[in-house]
């Protein structure tokens, strides 16, 4: 039998180009003591820790163990890390916390993106023998994708503007976006490409940051917060590892895990993408079979910041906080790792239970 | 060749990063280039760190107050390094200690010079040995070794 389990508390670091003065750690730390104190919690309350980070961000090996200075780890603390956006390092704490001997979780995410040369570092994702010796930079991907889906007819660069636009306005109400402000579809169209058929507005910016969710399990969660954000559903799936055997113009890990996440099964009122480029968005509306009634990325989404594996668990944070707030009774959040949507994770979020 | 397997490839990588030390490394260093040694005491538990992180590893709350220490202390532990790697200029064989220094709770890691290898042991005190202040810069390099107090 399932155990139901909410996000309690979400706290998040604001986004930066470059944070230059802090370490990960100092970033780190005030982010974690807002989550707990935001409910009630102190350290030696939560069962277990979870991470997410990426070594080749900070550019040296388990650079993630010195993270633990952040919530502090004697006497000994259950604790794990995913070499993966914080989004999957939830989903090992929501599957550690189905054991049934713990209650609570913390789970953190980190990254610079800016202490490297991002574009290039992602490359090292790609299979090491015939992909990654090419250095095939992450932008560039992302245009191949683009461009299969305006050849196809799918969309047009003004529906990316149009995203991008969009995404900029709406971060006008979030004070942790890196981008935002008030821009025309034809004001971006005249900017010239980056990499065809992307411009710089269909592109993340490269952004520094750090989030933390706190996770409860069954009666302990409406003890620690008014109204629990309840995951109703969580699965995450992945295309094939070759490019060229997938199919780029679309989604079919995300429509898989929504299915198994239970999305289709009642209206969503908001949604949180983790759409890095803004054709994306399009390709995940589709997949998660969202319509005009859905407010998608009321947070900005990725396209106002984008911390390396922090962006896909400030979806869920962003998503379960429009339910801890009332203003949505079912959220969805969707967080991606690697190429062209590479990896797909759908949460759904809820003001019930079950 | 054809018709061999193929068993292995090669693919150099190389990527140039911006290391940013943070706050507390940043005054560490910084103190490091004037020829100081300054720590940092956990407020909660009162443990003295250097060099610091910013941050109690057990606590998990930031460390503020800074400590300045001397540069000497005592051997918690060590080895004696027999292989040579690419750019080490050190003649062989060489010792690498934890060294604590006086006043800290915590030990780092230097090199052992001026005493025979094998008259190294754990709890020998110790000091350090400075570069010329002309060469100082933001590094604990500036300590160029640490050799034994001898009875003075």
């Amino acid at each position: 039998m399932r155990r139901e389990v909410a996000v309690v508390a979400f706290a998040q670091a604001p986004s930066v180009r470059r944070e230059d003065r802090r370490n990960e750690v100092e970033m780190l730390m005030p982010v974690v003591r807002e989550a707990l104190d935001a409910c009630g919690l102190t350290r030696s309350d939560i069962g277990f820790f979870v991470s997410g980070s990426s070594d080749y961000l900070a550019g040296a090996s388990f650079a993630f163990v010195h993270a633990l200075d952040a919530v502090g780890a004697w006497p000994p603390i259950q604790e794990s890390h995913v070499e993966m956006d914080g989004a999957w390092a939830l989903y090992e704490a929501w599957v550690r916390l189905q054991h049934g001997d713990v209650d609570t979780a913390l789970v953190y995410a980190f990254g610079k993106s800016s202490p490297g040369p991002l574009r290039e570092l992602l490359a090292l994702q790609l299979d090491p023998y015939l992909m990654a010796p090419l250095w095939p930079d992450a932008v560039s991907l992302a245009a191949l994708q683009a461009r299969v889906l305006l050849d196809a007819g799918r969309l047009t660069e003004a529906d990316m503007a149009e995203v991008a636009s969009r995404s900029r306005r709406a971060a006008l109400d979030n004070p942790n976006a890196q981008l935002r402000g008030e821009t025309s579809v034809e004001a971006l169209l005249a900017e010239p490409y980056l990499v065809s058929p992307l411009r710089r507005h269909d592109c993340p910016p490269i952004s520094d940051g750090a989030a933390v969710v706190v996770l409860a399990a069954g009666g302990r969660a409406p003890l620690l917060t008014a109204r629990p954000a309840w995951i109703t559903g969580i699965d995450h799936r992945t295309e094939p590892h070759a490019l060229g055997v997938r199919e780029l113009a679309a989604s079919p890990s995300t429509a898989l895990a929504a299915d198994r996440a239970g999305v289709f099964s009642a209206p969503v009122d908001v949604a949180e993408l983790h759409a890095p480029f803004s054709h994306q968005e399009l390709i995940l509306r589709e997949a998660l079979r969202l319509g005009g009634r859905t407010l998608v990325n009321p947070s900005g989404g990725p396209l106002a910041a984008n911390p390396m594996m922090v962006a896909g668990l400030i979806r869920i944070g962003e998503a379960a906080r429009r339910v801890m707030d009332g203003s949505a009774r079912r959220a969805v959040a969707h967080a991606t790792s690697g190429p062209c949507l590479q990896q797909n994770l759908v949460c759904v979020l809820g003001a019930e239970s079950g | 060749m054809s018709g061999e397997p193929v068993r292995s490839i090669e693919t150099p990588i190389s990527l140039e990063y911006r290391y940013t030390p943070g706050q507390a490394s940043s005054r560490f260093l910084r103190a490091a280039a004037e020829g100081r040694l300054v720590g940092q005491r956990c407020p909660v538990c009162g443990k003295v760190y250097i060099p610091p992180r910013g941050s109690c590893p057990t606590d998990g709350v930031p460390t503020e107050e800074e400590v300045e220490l001397a540069d000497r202390g005592v051997v918690t532990t060590f080895c004696v390094v027999n292989v040579p790697f690419v750019g080490h200029a050190i003649e062989m064989p060489y010792v690498a200690a934890s060294i604590q220094l006086d006043g800290a709770d915590i030990a780092f890691q230097h090199l052992i010079q001026e005493v025979p290898a094998d008259q190294v042991t754990i709890g020998m005190r110790v000091e350090a040995v400075w570069r010329p202040p002309e060469e100082w810069v933001p590094s604990l390099e500036n300590i160029r070794h640490f050799r034994p107090i001898t009875g003075r």
